[in-house]
C-alpha cells in the first residue's frame, strides 16, 4: 500500500475544500480573518506545492512560521563552519545548508575555493566518511529540529560505541515548543491556531503541545504533510474555533503517539542538554536549543577546535525576521523577487527550499490566480 | 521541516539495519531509533533513519473517515436537491 | 596492453597509436574515419543542415539505463532532432583521466558504437587526450553532430498561440533521478532507470503533421519546468499544465519523494516536449504512442492568452506557478 498516494486523492481534496468553505462561512461576518500558523516549513512547502492557498476562502490566512532549521540558523554558525573548512577540516552537511549566507560567504563558495565539503542525505554517510578518512578531522553540521536531531544523536552514539575519534558535530539544534510560546504571545501576530508539524511531533509526541495550548488557549492541530492531511487539519481548526475550544488535536495519529518516540527522546536526553539558542530573525530564546552534555563533549566540534560561534551579520534590508514570525508576507519585503531570488538569495528564507520566501517565489509568484 | 516518507520494511539485515521499500525502490534504513521492528512493518524514514512506525490500521480508518464524510455530504446534497 | 590508461596513451607516440588501432578503429574505422584523415569529408544531401555540440560530464559514468557514452550520442542527436533535423554525422572527443580502467573505456566505446549505429549516425572524426590523475573525473566526452533538416518543420517559440496543446513523449525526470540515486552513500537499489534514448524516431513519426508543430524541446537540465518557462517567457501566453496528466514513473517518484526533489525540475535524456496546434495534437499523440520511444506519451496542457507564465493545476486541485529550478539538485532533509 502506498500511504502517500492515498492522502493525495483530488476528489477527497475537493470535498474537504468544500467543507472548509462551509465551516468558514459559519463564522460571523464581522470576525477578522482567521490566522493559522503552519509552524513547520515542510507544511509551508506542501501548501505551496499543492496550491492549497488557492483552495481556501479569503477569510483564512495561512501564516508560515519559523519551521525551517535552515532558515533559523544564524549567520555566525555558517561563518564558523567556513572557518573550519578553510582550515582543512572535512565538513559533512545536508544539502539544505550549502547556499545559506553567512556574514560574507556561503559553504558553496567555500567548496568552490577547494574546501572539502561533502553533501549527504543521511548522517550515516558522515559516519562512513569519517571511517574512510581516519587521519582527517571530519565535522558534521548538526542542524535540525527534534526530527533530525534524533538521527544525528543515533549516529553519534554509534560512533562512540565503535570508537571513531575523528568525527565531531557543530551543533545548532533547535526545539519547536519553546518557539511556539513566543509566537503565541506576540501581539502583532494575533494567532488563532497552530497547525503543528508532522514529523517533529513523531519524536516529541502530541502531549508536548499541551503546555502551549493551555497557557495561551490556542488550538493546536497536528497534521501530516499530504494535501488531505493539511486540509483536514484546517477543517479541524475551524471546528475548534467555531466551538470556542482550544485543544491539542492529533490528526496524524497513524504516526504520532501521545508521548512521542520514547527511545529517541531517551537518546536525546542522554546526549544533549537544553541551552539558549539564537534563532535567526527571532533572537535568543531560552532553553530552545540542544548542546552536548559534558560526558559527550569529545563530539562537540566547538570544544574540539576551540571555536567561537559569533553572532554574524545579516543584510539589514532583509525582512527575514518578520517573515519568519509571520508578521509580513515575503512579497512585502522590498528585496523580494528583485535583489533576492532563489538563485541569488540574500536571506535564509530564500535559500532553503522550504523557506517562506523561496516557497512563495517558486510556487506562488506574484499574482497567481487564487 | 523534515521530509520523511513511509516505507515498508522488507527485511532486517544481520547488522540490524533494514531494507525498506517504497513503490519498488529499495533503500537502506537505520532502525536504531525504534524498538523491535519486523519485516512487514511500515516506518517513517527521515534522513535514512526510521523515526517512528506508521500504523496501517489508523491510516486505513482515516481514509475511511474521508470516504464516509464524502458519502454523507453527497447524501445531504441529494436531499437538498432532489 | 596494461589494464589502465597511462599518460603516454595520449602522447602521440607508440602507445597512442596502439590505443587508437586497438580501440577506436575497429569500432569506428569503417566510414570517413578510415585511414585517419585530419578531417572528415562529407556528402551533404541538402544545403540545410543543423549543427550542434555538447559536452558530457556525469557522475557516476555508468548508471542504470546507460552510461556517459549513451548520453554523448543521444544528447547531441536529440538536440538536432528537436530542431527538426535527422542526425547523420557525429564527432567524438574524449578527455580521459590517467589511470582510467581500460575495461570501462571499452564498455563506453562499445556503447557509443552501438548507440550511434542504432540511430544511423556515423562517427566521422574524433580526438583523444589523456590528462593527469585528478585533472578530470574518469572521463569527459564531447560530441558535435550534423543533421539534415526536414523542410516541413518551421519551429520557433514565437509560433506558439493560444489554443495550442502541450505534449510530452514519456515519463519525466527518470534520467536525473537515476543518476542521483546511483551516487555513492545514497544506498538505493531497484531505483529509477535513465530514459536516455533517441528522439528522432518521434520527430519522424510526427512528420505528417510537421506544419502544425510550433516548437519542440528536449527537457534536459532543469527538466520540464525549465523548458516550459523558456518557451513561455516573453510570449503573450500562459502555459497551463495539468499535473495529473504528466506521466511519472513510480520509482522515480519514490526517490524524488525521499530526497525532496521536484520531479518537474529533473532532467530527461530521451523525451521531447512539443507544442502543437490543437487540431493535430491527437494525431501526433497517436503517432508517438505507436513508437517504442513514445508509448507513454501524453497531452499535458494547453496554451492560453497570458503573460509568459507556466501555471500548474496541481493534482490536489489547486493552482501554482511552475518556476525554474535555482541550480544544483541537492538531496534535502527539509
Ligand atoms: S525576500 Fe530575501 S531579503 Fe526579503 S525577507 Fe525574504 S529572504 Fe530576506
Amino acid at each position: 500500500m502506498n500511504f502517500l498516494e492515498a492522502f493525495r486523492d483530488p476528489r477527497m481534496a475537493g470535498m474537504l475544500r468544500d467543507e472548509i468553505h462551509e465551516l468558514a462561512g459559519r463564522r460571523g461576518k464581522r470576525d477578522r480573518p482567521l490566522s493559522i500558523m503552519e509552524v513547520c516549513g515542510t507544511h509551508t512547502m506542501a501548501i505551496s506545492r499543492n496550491g492549497i492557498r488557492s483552495m481556501l476562502p479569503s477569510t483564512i490566512r495561512l501564516i508560515s512560521g519559523p519551521g525551517c532549521p535552515v532558515c533559523v540558523t544564524p549567520p555566525g554558525y555558517i561563518d564558523a563552519a567556513i572557518r573550519l573548512a578553510d582550515s582543512g577540516t572535512h565538513l559533512v552537511t545536508f544539502g539544505d545548508l550549502l547556499n545559506v549566507p553567512g556574514s560574507h560567504s556561503t559553504l558553496a563558495e567555500a567548496r568552490s575555493r577547494g574546501a572539502a565539503i561533502h553533501v549527504v542525505y543521511s548522517p550515516t554517510a558522515a559516519f562512513a566518511i569519517a571511517q574512510e578518512r581516519s587521519g582527517t578531522q571530519v565535522v558534521f553540521l548538526g542542524i535540525g529540529f527534534e526530527t533530525t536531531t534524533a538521527p544525528i544523536a543515533a549516529m553519534v552514539d554509534r560512533a562512540h560505541q565503535i570508537g571513531i575519534h575523528n568525527l565531531s558535530i557543530l551543533t545548532a539544534f533547535k526545539c519547536v515548543p519553546p518557539a511556539l510560546h513566543i509566537l503565541a504571545i506576540d501581539p502583532e501576530l494575533h494567532l488563532d491556531a497552530f497547525l503543528c508539524p508532522a514529523h517533529v511531533s513523531a519524536i516529541i509526541g502530541a502531549e508536548a503541545y499541551e503546555p502551549v495550548c493551555r497557557a495561551h488557549a490556542i488550538p493546536c492541530v497536528i497534521a501530516g504533510f499530504e494535501p488531505l492531511d493539511i486540509l483536514y487539519g484546517i477543517r479541524g481548526i475551524l471546528q475548534q474555533v467555531l466551538h470556542r475550544e482550544a485543544r491539542v488535536d492529533n490528526q496524524y495519529n497513524r504516526v504520532v503517539k501521545p508521548s512521542g518516540n520514547r527511545k529517541a527522546l531517551d537518546l536525546l536526553a542522554r546526549c544533549f542538554q537544553p541551552s539558549d539558542a539564537d534563532w535567526r530573525g527571532i533572537g535568543v530564546l531560552p532553553a530552545s536549543g540542544l548542546t552536548f552534555r559534558e560526558n559527550w563533549s569529545t563530539f562537540d566540534a566547538e570544544r574540539r577546535f576551540d571555536l567561537r560561534v559569533e553572532k554574524g551579520t545579516v543584510n539589514p534590508a532583509c525582512q527575514c525576521g518578520n517573515v519568519l514570525k509571520g508578521k509580513i508576507l515575503p512579497t512585502a519585503c522590498p528585496l523580494f523577487g528583485t535583489a533576492c531570488t532563489p538563485s541569488r538569495p540574500i536571506g535564509p528564507c530564500m535559500v532553503s527550499n522550504e523557506g517562506t520566501c523561496s516557497a512563495y517565489f517558486r510556487y506562488e509568484g506574484k499574482g497567481v490566480p487564487s | 521541516m523534515c521530509l520523511a516518507v513511509p516505507m515498508c520494511v522488507l527485511r532486517i539485515e544481520p547488522d540490524g539495519t533494514a531494507v525498506g521499500d517504497l513503490d519498488g525502490v529499495r533503500h537502506g534504513v537505520d532502525l536504531s531509533l525504534l524498538e523491535s521492528v519486523a519485516a512487514g512493518d511500515y516506518v517513517i524514514v527521515h534522513a535514512g533513519y526510521a523515526i517512528e512506525r506508521l500504523d496501517p490500521a489508523e491510516a486505513q480508518s482515516r481514509i475511511r473517515l474521508f470516504q464516509d464524510l464524502q458519502t454523507s455530504r453527497n447524501a445531504d446534497a441529494g436531499e437538498g436537491n432532489p | 596492453m596494461s589494464h589502465s590508461l597511462q599518460m603516454a596513451h595520449g602522447g602521440g607516440g607508440r602507445l597512442s597509436r596502439e590505443l587508437i588501432e586497438a580501440e577506436i578503429l575497429p569500432r569506428f574505422g569503417q566510414g570517413p574515419l578510415q585511414g585517419l584523415p585530419d578531417a572528415a569529408s562529407l556528402e551533404l544531401p541538402s544545403n540545410r543542415v543543423a549543427y550542434s555540440t555538447d559536452s558530457f560530464v556525469v557522475k557516476p559514468v555508468e548508471f542504470p539505463g546507460g552510461n556517459i557514452g549513451t548520453l554523448a550520442v543521444h544528447g547531441t542527436a536529440n538536440d538536432l532532432a528537436v530542431c527538426g533535423a535527422e542526425p547523420r554525422w557525429m564527432s567524438l572527443a574524449l578527455i580521459l583521466e590517467e589511470g582510467l580502467s581500460l575495461d570501462l573505456l571499452r564498455r563506453i566505446l562499445d556503447t557509443i558504437r552501438d548507440t550511434a549505429n542504432a540511430g544511423n549516425i556515423q562517427v566521422v572524426t574524433g580526438d583523444l587526450k589523456v590528462v593527469g590523475r585528478g585533472q578530470c573525473d574518469a572521463l569527459y566526452v564531447n560530441t558535435s553532430g550534423i543533421g539534415v533538416i526536414q523542410p516541413a518543420f518551421a519551429l520557433a517559440p514565437s509560433h506558439v498561440q493560444p489554443g495550442d496543446m502541450l505534449l510530452v513523449s514519456g515519463p519525466v525526470g527518470d534520467h536525473g533521478m537515476a543518476v542521483l540515486a546511483a551516487r555513492e552513500h545514497l544506498d538505493f537499489t531497484h531505483g529509477p532507470v535513465s530514459d536516455t534514448g533517441p528522439i528522432y524516431p518521434l520527430v519522424r513519426a510526427a512528420l505528417p503533421w510537421a506544419p502544425a508543430i510550433r516548437f519542440m524541446r528536449d527537457p534536459t537540465r532543469g527538466g520540464v519546468a525549465a523548458v516550459l518557462n523558456e518557451i513561455a517567457s516573453g510570449l503573450p501566453v500562459d502555459l497551463q499544465v495539468d499535473e495529473s496528466a504528466i506521466p511519472i514513473d513510480r520509482r522515480t517518484a519514490a526517490v524524488a519523494e525521499l530526497l525532496g526533489i521536484d520531479i518537474l525540475q529533473v532532467a530527461c535524456e530521451g523525451r521531447v516536449l512539443a507544442i502543437c496546434a490543437a487540431g493535430a495534437a491527437q494525431h501526433v499523440l497517436d503517432a508517438w504512442q505507436g513508437c517504442p520511444e513514445g508509448r507513454q506519451s501524453a497531452l499535458i496542457g494547453t496554451v492560453t492568452p497570458g503573460t509568459g507564465r507556466v501555471l500548474l493545476k496541481t493534482r490536489t486541485g489547486g493552482t501554482r506557478l511552475l518556476d525554474i529550478p535555482a541550480g544544483e539538485l541537492l538531496p534535502r532533509i527539509c
